[in-house]
């Protein structure tokens, strides 16, 4: 029997359904848009393209014309590498010791290393300036490299705490009470379950890294360009159009590493639990 | 999730010999790191904003009373920790939404929406704002469709203002948001839903008294997360909202590294420390007032 749908019903299905909808095309609208500018063959931005070619990407594979490009790209890759090492090494470890310690210390741990999530990234960017300068030190791919360490492990303690509380304590047991050692347990079951949760906190790490602007705004300096601070000089100097085929690069790799992650970890599913 | 927690707290507390979780000594190398480039760097930052000089050798706070004292700084405060609840309050207006059709979905089309919050997440903060600059510039997508249309006579000026500024951020933002929300959505008993439809609520009485309730811990979440990213994001304030609309990031940047006077770029700094934090605190607070009120 079909339900009678009330005039309130409606205007709910009506009000939720528009405001979805407007949050749907906002969020996957500029996606979808700036990979159609960038294969335009027009030198302004206008949309939609009035022609389509590829020379903005030709331009930006070319060594002679891009190599600036080629060069900021190349540190970032290598900070993201180094930083997402060592964050989850690091970060692994602590998870392990906190996750699922109830007590006062472990909480005041967890707030601490989860904090700059929230903190403002500017203020921590400044902050690690004075303080590398004062130290004597200047501005380097390594400092860089630190600086987006700490500034990442959030995404690895967040994600590896998760896993290791969905973990059976049974089998923590079994193996304690079969004679294994605390670290034959470790490494034969604890780290082969939580590895997916791992690996996902490990590229959403990566991938923050890569997309960092406050810390990198600040320690980084003529010979340790980062890709974002060059792609935010490009925009604000002359808007260069191959910021485009950047944008176009960046958005189908993206595409791509999070069909594969979803293969591999279930990504998607992580981040919303 | 929290009833696991609580059960793996009690056995890892309760056998002493037999199973021990980890040793608390791995955590060590993270605190070290910790402290010596997170909390050292930002006790440099509350040590420096008390000198009163470029060259910092003088401590008396006369960069701290300058910001007080002056309504331009006072002004580009206020400026900031409206940007943040405006962009609060857009990624709530659209994205709440999303997250109750994302609630009453198929498995498949959650699947999928799943997907839509999170490319543009993954997609760097740099990009999405340049895409923001295609569709609200002079010959943008915005303006090429209102022209189009005849709805306006000439190109809009929709980049270097506030407006253009919260719809770009909406984007750029509406993902923390959302990641929270439906986090716990999924968590609520679908059950608890249909029993309110079946003893007669209308959709609108069930959102109010049933899913806004249950989804609350999430929203507050979310809107911690959006607040305390969209005061921070330098590249989307400066590209898009230009130098006409001055936030503390902006000052920070300049007065750090153009001017050098350092000690006023940490008295900057630490106001949005402070700023961003009350606004969480006073966000939390609502949440846990909201959810009183609704449990009472």
């Amino acid at each position: 029997m079909p339900r009678r749908v009330s005039p309130t019903d409606l205007s709910y299905s009506l009000v939720v359904g528009a405001l979805a909808t407007i949050a749907i095309f906002i969020l996957i609208g500029p996606v979808l848009i700036v990979l159609i500018t960038s294969f335009t063959d027009n030198r302004s931005l206008k949309f939609p393209p009035t022609g389509f070619s590829l020379e903005w990407y030709a331009e930006l594979f070319d060594a002679a014309r891009s190599g600036q490009i080629h060069r900021a790209a190349a540190n970032s890759l290598e900070v993201a590498l180094w930083a997402t090492a060592l964050a989850t090494l690091f970060g692994t470890a602590a998870s392990l010791a906190i996750a699922r310690s109830g007590r006062q210390w472990a909480r005041m741990l967890d707030t601490m290393f989860m904090s700059p999530m929230i903190l403002p990234g500017v203020a921590f960017g400044l902050a690690a300036l004075m303080y590398f300068t004062f130290l004597g030190f200047r501005p380097s791919l390594n400092l860089i490299m630190l600086g987006h360490a700490i500034i990442i492990v959030p995404f690895v303690v967040r994600t590896t705490a998760a896993s290791l509380s969905q973990l059976d304590p049974a089998l923590l047991e079994s193996s304690a009470s079969l004679g294994a050692s605390w670290f034959y347990t470790l490494r034969r079951v604890t780290l082969p379950i939580i590895a997916p949760g791992i690996f996902a906190g490990a590229f959403l790490a990566f991938m923050a890294s890569i997309d960092n602007v406050p810390v990198s705004l600040f320690l980084s300096g003529p010979r340790s360009d980062m890709l974002p601070i060059r792609l935010w000089g490009m925009i604000e100097s002359t808007l260069d159009v191959r910021v485009a085929a950047i944008s176009g690069l960046f958005v189908s790799t993206v595409i791509l590493l999070m069909l594969v992650m979803e293969r591999v970890v279930g990504l998607t599913k992580r981040m919303r639990d | 999730m929290s009833l696991a927690v609580a059960a793996g707290v009690e056995r890892a507390g309760g056998t002493g010999s037999g199973v021990r979780w980890a040793e608390w000594q791995l955590a060590l190398p993270l605190l070290l790191a910790f402290l010596a480039f997170f909390v050292g760097p930002l006790l440099i930052l509350v040590v420096v904003s008390a000198f009163g000089d470029e060259k910092i050798t003088l401590v008396n706070f006369a960069m701290w009373r300058k910001f007080l004292n002056d309504p331009f700084y006072w002004k580009v405060t206020g400026n900031t920790v409206k940007l943040g609840f405006l962009t609060v309050a857009a990624t709530l207006l659209v994205g709440y939404p999303l997250a109750l059709v994302y609630l009453a979905a198929r498995p498949g089309v959650q699947r999928l929406l799943l997907f839509i919050v999170i490319l543009p997440l993954l997609t760097s903060v740099v990009v999405r704002t340049f895409a923001w600059i295609v569709i609200l510039g002079r010959e943008g997508v915005v303006n090429s469709v209102a022209m189009g249309l005849g709805l306006v006579p000439a190109p809009l000026r929709l980049l270097q203002t506030e407006l253009g500024l919260v719809i770009a951020l909406t984007q750029i933002e509406m993902p923390l948001m959302l990641l929270p929300v439906l986090s716990v959505m999924n968590r609520i008993d679908p059950n608890l839903l249909d029993a309110s439809e079946a003893l007669g609520a209308s959709k609108w009485r069930t959102l109010f008294r049933v899913t806004l309730p249950l989804s609350l811990p999430g929203l507050v979440a979310g809107c911690v997360l959006v607040f305390a990213s969209s005061t921070t994001a330098f590249i989307s304030q400066s590209i898009i909202g230009g130098n006409r609309l001055v936030y503390l990031t902006l000052l920070i940047w300049q007065e750090s590294l153009v001017v050098y006077n350092w000690p006023l770029a940490s008295v900057a700094a630490l106001t949005l420390l402070i700023s961003v934090t009350a606004a969480i605190a006073a966000i939390s607070l609502l949440g846990r007032r909201g959810m009183r009120h609704l449990h009472a």
